[in-house]
């Protein structure tokens, strides 16, 4: 019995960390496999290929297409997005996916920067907005608080601390930085829109709005998640709750007879 | 108890669900009653050798144990009683300290709810063990007396005697309470308005302009398509419920809108009251696929109940519990180019009541 | 010194009997029947945390420009409420620990009510002759639950406006008498008035906690005069046992209370709750992701979201507009429910007929808890809903599949939790195992002379015995 007992939590263990590990390399290997797939190199009488037209035809071509022109039911052409987007989806490792039509989700990116300023240049070239520019410390936080309740809020939740709507869900955005924000806001990733209409101001504005909710000012001390009632609730009840029934367990008899 | 044991007890009882069932039967089938005093307490002996007593709590519900008095001293939880109380002391003190030098919530509501916890240890611990420890009785009282009762409805019947007149009295008397209750009730009505037209008043009309939220108008190349901006009567308050619109651009060749809306987009501008019609929260979110060959697609959604809508054929539920679409306000272009409205809602905003869908002419409340 | 007080209040009031009774009332003393005194003592820092903040709270819609210490909302519009409750926050010396002490005591004490009542059922408390007692305390609970939405409201927050704007719907959802219901509340449309602010600090100020107050004091008086029910270990139908008032069970009392303010004032003072300044002030078009009510108030959210969007129209008239159902039947069932319950579960074969001064532990009537349990789960299947959300966010199984899995769940779950709950009990009580200390009775052995010898045994039965339970 007493066996058992540490048995299957060590199977369970093992199981979980084989499991990981399986992920892992799928991840790795559907990655590893479109790098290592036969590259073509370039047709004759082509101009000598750039690395970020060679990692792109390695990485990204079996969605995206031989020439970023896309691929039907696989992913949207790359022709005119800029180096704005490329940018943003291969610095927050939201590209590239796993498999086309999930969901663009952040992650430690495979490629080297400068991989991915490979890879931006050669994206940029096929025309399209530059990385923008962007000056947080320029920002006005009221308005920023302002701005982002009004446009952000709804999905990111109004500290930022991401949220849902069917059909996606929304990241928080504790590993955000100003660039990230004002390439997101002008690129509107994944189902999120973009925001043509507010200007580099309000840009900064919203930055540096985001800057500061990664600390907000927590006067009444532990934050607890910034996310409002559902983390006080679990305060009631497992902290104060068990505290005090602790409490008047002691206080308190026990039937004894 | 060791938590082994504990575990192997639930497993036990979990486990020997029929077995034990099937043991009691037969036990039944093999009992015979002691009969005489000494041996009433038990409720049966198997003719094995060795019986267990059940229903123990039968037995103990019928004896209570004698008064108890503990008057020995501890002056051990006596010591610890002080100590606690001059620490609650101290934690106090250190309260109004830190009140009058620093203004750190922290610091005062450690140090205040610290002495608090400290003081009530202390007093619990009196409680306990420092005063002496008595357990005494009292009898629980029956309530009910048939006498006092009878006496009580001759008294109340006493208020008939040498009244003749009973049903024409007993009548007026019904019509006072009604009235009385009625004249009560009434001033409720004071406390606000009837219904009447309010819930279809908005302040959009046709040519009204569309401003942001800053007041500026709203031009035909502010937004791109998949973009969404929120827009409100120009000089109109903001806060009014019929005010405020997600205006959301979209390609003109996904606009499914009804026939009779056919002219209310220009260049793809659609905008719809940002009032969800499930429970009046603001419907802030706008979803647009980058892809929408594998991508969810256009859809403006609630964040309290996730009511979504499709802002593409006119504002229908997609999904959610909104029991109405989110109403339309037809746009079209002013002279200098920027949004104007074409004319009213086309369906009330807001959330449902009684007469949401009778429309203006024939609201009754 | 204390003879010539007593002397004094009783040659004046006649005070010596009622005190000699007093100080020897009997306190039937398990832990258990301490929930409420918990309620009754979060009841207190509520009202004098209140008082604090009522001389600070404006109660009005007018706006302003913030103009206060806070950087991030500094020229901001907002309202003299939301105004009010910044300045109580970051300005005035202690507001924000009384601030937040005030609302963890709300949501605190909703939970001892909870807890209390769930014991109160389990154990048949609420029976003859207590069922009115049973009523005031079900009442008292509803109080509790508006008090805490209306409190939390009066701040004018983004999320409690958003919360505001749910209730207004749900008025105006009452089949017939909606639309006039909610104009009368909120004298007009939504938002209101400027009326609508000081109706709703009154309610919250003076009327609601008067009527908690004065059900409290009958809830009291109705314990005092009948006696406090007990476990049959201790008494019996005709005897209650106990600690006396004085110096026993005053002191433990008195100690409880300091530790249960003690533990609101660390949870003020170190555990930020409603940081309104990061919400920032509500406008009707503004929203945000991840709005809930407090926790009390989120059995609502949930069966407003696990609704199908199901609104009853005969011609044009909407009888039953969505809301209705998670926001106005649901809680109506409840409580409809809680209140109906002693004569209901007389009808049911649940309960006898008879006085019951003797408390059940849940086991003794195996279908009654299993009945109550059923219900409970029911309850926070819905209540869980109203969060899936944020369990979304974290494990990505859609939100689409979540609802339906919580409306399944929340139908079927609490049938099999019935009969699993009525198993256990029936198995528990067979055994006469107490789940923690195990076996008590008494062990009848035949010994060699052919005569009978008893042991007492407490926690394990002999070898044989258990030997032939297993069988």
């Amino acid at each position: 019995m007493r066996r058992l007992r540490v048995l299957i939590p060590v199977v369970l263990l093992a199981a979980s960390i084989s499991l990981m590990a399986l992920e892992a390399s799928a991840e790795t290997a559907g990655k590893g496999a479109a790098a290592s797939s036969p590259s073509k190199l370039s047709a004759p009488g082509r101009a000598p290929e750039s690395a970020g037209r060679r990692l792109f035809v390695q990485g990204c071509s079996s969605c995206h297409g031989y020439d970023a022109e896309g691929v039907k039911g696989a992913g949207p052409s790359l022709v005119g997005v800029g180096e704005e987007a490329a940018d943003f989806y291969l610095r927050t490792g939201r590209m590239p996916l796993d498999r086309p039509g999930e969901e663009p989700i952040r992650t430690p990116s495979p490629y080297t920067p400068a991989q991915i300023r490979a890879l931006v240049a050669y994206v940029g070239d096929l025309g399209g907005p530059p990385i923008p520019e962007v000056n947080p410390e320029d920002g006005d936080l009221a308005e920023g608080q302002k701005l982002f309740t009004e446009n952000c809020a709804g999905c990111h939740q109004v500290v930022g601390r991401g949220g849902i709507m069917p059909g996606a869900v929304v990241p928080d955005l504790a590993a955000a930085n100003a660039l990230d924000v004002a390439e997101a806001v002008k690129v509107g990733p994944y189902v999120m829109p973009s925001f043509d209409q507010l200007d580099q101001s309000e840009i900064d504005d919203i930055a540096a709005y985001v800057g500061y909710i990664h600390h907000p000012e927590d006067k009444g001390g532990w934050g607890i998640g910034h996310i409002g009632p559902i983390p006080e609730g679990m305060v009631a009840w497992l902290l104060a709750g068990v505290a005090l029934l602790f409490t008047i367990r002691l206080i308190g008899e026990r039937t004894t007879r | 108890m060791t938590r082994g044991g504990l575990i192997a007890r639930v497993v036990a009882t979990l486990g020997g669900l029929g077995g034990l069932r099937r043991h009691r039967e037969n036990a039944q089938a093999e009992l015979h009653q002691i009969s005489g005093p000494a041996n009433r307490k038990f409720d049966a002996v198997r003719s094995g050798e060795v019986a267990v007593r059940g229903n123990e709590r039968a037995r103990l519900a019928e004896e209570v144990p004698p008064p108890e008095l503990d008057e020995t001293p501890d002056p051990r939880a006596e010591l610890w009683v002080a100590l606690l109380l001059i620490a609650a002391a101290i934690a106090f003190a250190g309260f109004v300290v830190f009140y009058v030098v620093s203004e750190d919530t922290h610091l005062l509501g450690l140090s205040l709810g610290l002495g608090l916890v400290l003081a009530g240890v202390a007093a619990a611990l009196a409680g306990k063990r420092v005063v002496i420890q008595e357990k005494t009785t009292d009898e629980y009282t029956d309530y009910g007396d048939r006498e006092e009762r009878r006496e009580v409805a001759n008294h109340l019947v006493e208020g008939k005697v040498g009244v003749t007149r009973r049903k024409l009295l007993f009548s007026s008397l019904a019509a006072v309470g009604a009235a009385l209750g009625a004249a009560t009730v009434v001033p409720v009505a004071s406390l606000g308005p009837r219904v009447g037209e309010k819930v279809y008043e908005t302040p959009w009309s046709a040519g009204k302009k569309v401003v942001d939220e800053r007041g500026e108008p709203i031009a035909l190349d502010t937004l791109s398509p998949g973009e969404f901006i929120t827009g409100f009567p120009e000089g109109a308050s903001k806060e009014e419920i019929g005010s405020a619109l997600m205006i959301v651009r979209l390609e003109t060749d996904e606009l499914e809108l009804p026939a009779d809306r056919a002219d209310s987009a220009p260049g793809g501008y659609v905008a719809y009251s940002k009032i969800c019609t499930h429970a009046g929260c603001a419907v802030s979110l706008f979803r647009y696929p980058t892809f929408d060959e594998t991508q969810p697609g256009p859809a403006l959604v609630c964040p309290c109940h996730y009511s979504t809508f499709n802002p593409a054929d006119g504002g229908k539920v997609l999904f959610g519990p909104a029991g109405r679409p989110l109403p339309q306000l037809p746009l079209r272009a002013g002279a200098d180019g920027s949004l104007e409205a074409a004319g009213g809602f086309y369906e009330p905003i807001g959330p449902s009541y009684g007469g949401i869908r009778e429309g203006p002419e024939k609201a009754p409340l | 010194m204390i003879r010539r007080t007593v002397a004094a209040l009783d040659e004046r009031l006649g005070a010596a009997h009622p005190l000699k009774r007093a100080l020897r009332y009997v306190f039937p003393d398990h832990w258990t029947f301490m929930l409420g005194e918990i309620a009754m003592y979060c009841f207190v820092v509520l009202v004098a945390t209140g008082i604090f903040l009522t001389f600070w709270y404006v109660p009005s819609d007018a706006k302003l420009h913030y103009a206060g210490s806070y950087v991030p909302l500094q020229g901001t519009s907002m309202s003299e409420s939301f105004a009010s409750v910044m300045h109580i926050s970051f300005d005035v010396p202690a507001g924000l620990l009384v601030r937040q002490t005030h609302h963890w005591a709300a949501d605190v004490f909703v939970v001892a009510i909870v807890l209390h009542l769930v014991r109160i059922l389990l154990t048949g408390a609420y029976r003859k002759p207590r069922e009115l007692n049973y009523w005031i305390g079900v009442t008292m609970l509803g109080l509790a639950i508006l008090e805490g939405f209306l409190g939390y409201s009066l701040v004018d927050d983004l999320l409690s406006g958003m919360g505001l704007a749910i209730a207004y719907s749900v008025a105006m959802s009452v089949p017939f008498v909606g639309g006039p219901l909610a104009f009368l509340v909120w004298n007009g449309e939504y938002p209101g008035t400027d009326a609508f602010w000081p109706r709703l600090e009154i309610l919250h100020v003076f009327l609601i906690p008067m009527a908690i107050a004065t059900l409290l004091a009958l809830h009291l008086a109705q314990i005092v005069r009948q006696h406090h029910t007990q476990f049959p270990e201790e008494g019996s139908e005709r005897v209650v046992r106990g600690t006396p008032a004085w110096p026993g069970y005053g002191l433990r009392s008195l100690g409880l209370f300091l530790i249960v303010a003690g533990v609101l004032f660390l949870l003020g003072g170190l555990v930020q709750i409603n940081p309104i300044w990061e919400w920032g002030p509500y406008e009707p078009y503004l929203s945000t992701n991840g709005a809930q009510p407090d926790w009390y108030v989120g059995w609502l959210i949930g069966a407003l979201r696990l609704m199908p969007p199901l609104e009853v129209v005969i011609g044009d008239y909407t009888v039953v507009p969505n809301p209705f159902w998670g926001g106005a039947l649901f809680p109506a069932i409840v409580f409809g429910l809680l209140y109906a319950w002693p004569p209901l579960a007389r009808r049911l074969r649940l309960d006898d007929r008879r006085e019951h001064n003797l408390l059940d532990r849940p086991r003794d009537n195996p279908k009654r808890t299993a009945v109550i349990i059923a219900f409970l789960v029911w309850v926070f299947a819905i209540f869980a809903a109203g969060a899936t959300d944020r369990f979304y966010f974290r494990s990505f199984i859609s939100y689409e599949g979540q609802v339906w899995f919580f409306r399944a769940f929340a139908l079927l779950v609490p049938f099999l939790v019935y009969f699993v709950t009525k198993r256990v009990c029936e198995e528990l009580r067979a055994r006469e195992a107490h789940p923690l200390r195990g076996w008590r009775g008494t062990v009848i052995e035949r010994n060699e002379a052919l005569g009978f010898e008893e042991t007492s045994v407490s926690t394990d039965l002999p070898e044989e015995a258990r030997q032939q339970l297993a069988d």
